[in-house]
């Protein structure tokens, strides 16, 4: 029987195999950041350890930088503290770190991607939970905790037991105005935050197919908002031209695209869950809960949880209208909107700003609603006002920043106060998560834009 | 690591699904760059209300938490479980856990189990009848007792061993270093590398 890409991927790496253990895998690539490493390199320290591979290690800061002044010294002394620690540990055991003001300081998931580091049939781990994106390159990529930071760097393996497959079929076209963002979240709110536990999802079909690198690179990233360990899709040419040019690409490309020619998953292969969506019949997607997997098209209206017949369910769906100030009934698109924040690993690339640009371009901003506009790095940051996007954004009435995870997480100062309520182009929709008693609702940058200019939940199609 | 063999203390039962890290700590709280003193960022925004379960007096010394199912979602934030240690859990029982939440605990010796719901239901009556009802988690035989009752939990025999005996995961691995020498030998020369820097 065939294989599917993910075992490909996964048996080309394993260095031990022992009845009754996890296999040890090999990591051709760590991404590292300030929140997740400071303890694990002192572990390091503690036991009397190196970095086995600084080559095979990269550090940029994001989480808990500022947006604004970044090139004065970060105000908060915790903060800086903790990106200080990183600047020091990259020293000290020689890994290559990209700090605020460098080209290449970014959203990690950004970073990654954008120098070409990212490639297929690699494995690929970090401290941060949005690793999934690099899947989008036909590699095996997933989020670890501090202690598998500090493994990885002290070994380059990692102990892992082998996931199960799962496919999902994006078949179809997908209408104007619906983007990748909408399919992954309308994935999530069929298969549910849990859908995915213990499996790698491969995404298939001519809607995936279609997408750009871009668009895969978000599908891929939210896998983990559906339960998964890791998602991917198959490798193409517009793969390998995306990787081709970068200043990491392959010096032997053609050797590496041959090997990259075969990662895909064979006809005979069988995964053990197969769940096909149809791309024609989607709309653009918002989330209208607490957590990813309460969404809805956004001619939908807010659910009515008497009506939800499993009790967890029920229960969970009567807290978030509770916490996100709804009334069930209520019309998606006539709830008013404070913020706007178009960034994160999840729309924060260069297309992304384009797309929210094409919409916002010559209108403004409605009154009393503020927009942040986040790049996922510097260098998107630099392309966008090479584009002229910036000037695009800053004339409807956005506040244009520099790059970090900013309001996605609500780490640095970029939060949403108390009862303030966001359309947020990021990944989670968590209680407080973007700021205490902030209240996201998750979208495309599309939505985001369109829900900027009339100041209520909407799409392009509704200017 | 500490060994976990076998632990005792009495519950608190959070009667809540879907429990992401960003409420176990929120973001805010992950500028420290040691591994204690997170207690006080544990579900820091529900504790602000009274009503909330571990503000309850005879719920404050529990140390075995029983929470709804999909506990752990979401961040891979390891503070999570150093959170809930530093307050002095030393076990959670939930129907489902998300992933990347499970492999940190069970990396640093927060034990986590999996029951089936009616297991846990019957687990949140028992302790909100009787707050003090004795918990017991034991590794050895992989069973759950309270009053006269015991389930029996699944954990695979690795993770068991590597718990029971306080086992460093990394000094586990590095007794492997000459299969991680030959396969080195053999990656093909095309996979990138971070340095030397190019741009």
């Amino acid at each position: 029987m065939g294989k599917t890409l993910a075992e490909k991927i996964w048996e080309d790496h394993i260095v031990r195999s022992a009845a009754g253990e996890p296999d040890l895998l090999y990591i051709d690539l760590q991404l590292i950041h300030e929140v997740t490493s400071a303890q694990a390199f002192d572990g390091l320290r503690l036991a009397g350890r190196q970095v086995r591979r600084p080559d095979l290690t990269i550090a940029t800061e994001d989480h808990n930088t500022p947006t604004i002044d970044i090139l004065k010294p970060i105000a908060d002394p915790v903060s800086k503290l903790q990106i200080d620690t990183l600047r020091n540990n990259a020293k000290e055991f020689g890994i290559r770190i990209h700090s605020l003001g460098d080209a290449d300081q970014g959203v990690v998931h950004v970073v990654g991607p954008q120098l070409g580091i990212t490639q297929p049939g690699m494995t690929i781990v970090c401290g941060d939970s949005h690793t999934s994106t690099h899947g989008a390159f036909g590699a095996i990529a997933f989020g670890i905790g501090t202690s598998e930071v500090e493994h990885v760097l002290a070994t380059q393996t990692l102990p892992s037991s082998r996931p199960k497959t799962m496919a999902i079929n994006v078949e179809g076209t997908l209408k104007t105005g619906v983007t990748a963002k909408d399919i992954i979240l309308a994935i999530i709110a069929q298969i549910g935050t849990g859908g995915g536990q213990g499996y790698i999802i491969e995404y298939r079909g001519s809607a995936i197919r279609e997408l750009s690198m871009e668009g895969r690179m978000t599908v891929c990233n939210m896998s983990i908002e559906a339960g998964a360990r890791a998602g991917l899709i198959a490798p193409d040419q517009k793969t390998f031209d995306y990787i081709k040019g970068k200043p990491h690409a392959p010096e032997d490309f053609a050797a590496a695209q041959s090997y990259w020619e075969t990662l895909f998953t064979d006809a005979d292969a069988k995964f053990d869950v197969e769940i096909t969506l149809n791309a024609d019949e989607l709309e653009p997607f918002v989330t209208w809960g607490t957590n990813p997997g309460q969404g809805l098209p956004l001619n939908a209206s807010v659910p009515n949880p008497a009506e939800i017949k499993d009790s967890e369910e029920r229960g969970a769906a009567e807290r978030a209208l509770q916490y996100m100030g709804l009334e069930a009934g209520t019309p998606l698109k006539k709830i008013a909107i404070d913020t706007v924040f178009l960034g994160s690993c999840t729309n924060g690339r260069i297309e992304d700003l384009r797309a929210a640009a094409s919409v916002l371009e010559g209108k403004k901003i409605a009154p009393k609603l503020r927009m942040l506009v986040v790049p996922g790095s510097e260098r998107v940051r630099q392309q966008a006002m090479k584009e002229g996007l910036d000037k695009v954004f800053i004339d409807a009435g956005a506040e244009w920043r520099n790059a970090g995870c900013s309001m996605c997480l609500g780490m640095n100062p970029d939060q949403l106060a108390v009862g303030e309520r966001s359309a947020s182009t990021s990944n989670r929709n968590f209680e407080g998560r973007q700021g205490k008693g902030g209240r996201t609702h998750l979208v495309s940058p599309l939505v985001a834009a369109a829900t900027a200019i009339r100041g209520t939940l909407s799409s392009p199609a509704d200017l | 690591m500490e060994k976990f063999i076998k632990h005792t203390g009495s519950g608190v039962p959070l009667r809540r699904s879907n429990v992401d890290t960003d409420q176990i700590i929120p973001a805010v709280y992950l500028k420290r760059v040691t591994r204690n003193g997170f207690e006080d960022g544990l579900f820091s925004a529900w504790r602000s209300d009274p009503e909330f379960v571990l503000n309850k007096e005879e719920f404050k010394s529990g140390t075995v938490l029983v929470a709804g199912p999909e506990f752990g979602t979401g961040s891979s934030r390891e503070h999570a479980v150093w959170a809930l240690q530093n307050y002095g859990f030393k076990a959670v029982i939930s129907s489902r856990f998300a992933d990347i939440f499970r492999g940190n605990s069970l990396k640093g010796g927060l034990l986590t189990v999996i029951l089936p719901q009616e297991a846990v239901e019957a687990l949140w009556v028992a302790i909100e009848s009787n707050p003090a009802t004795a918990i017991t988690v034991d590794l050895e035989t992989r069973t759950v007792t309270y009053n006269d009752v015991t389930v029996a939990f699944e954990l695979d025999d690795y993770t068991r061993w590597r718990l029971m005996e306080g086992l460093d995961d990394i000094g586990l691995t590095l007794k492997h270093t000459d299969s991680i020498d030959a396969f080195e030998a053999k990656r093909p020369s095309y996979k990138p590398k971070t340095l030397p820097i190019r741009v």
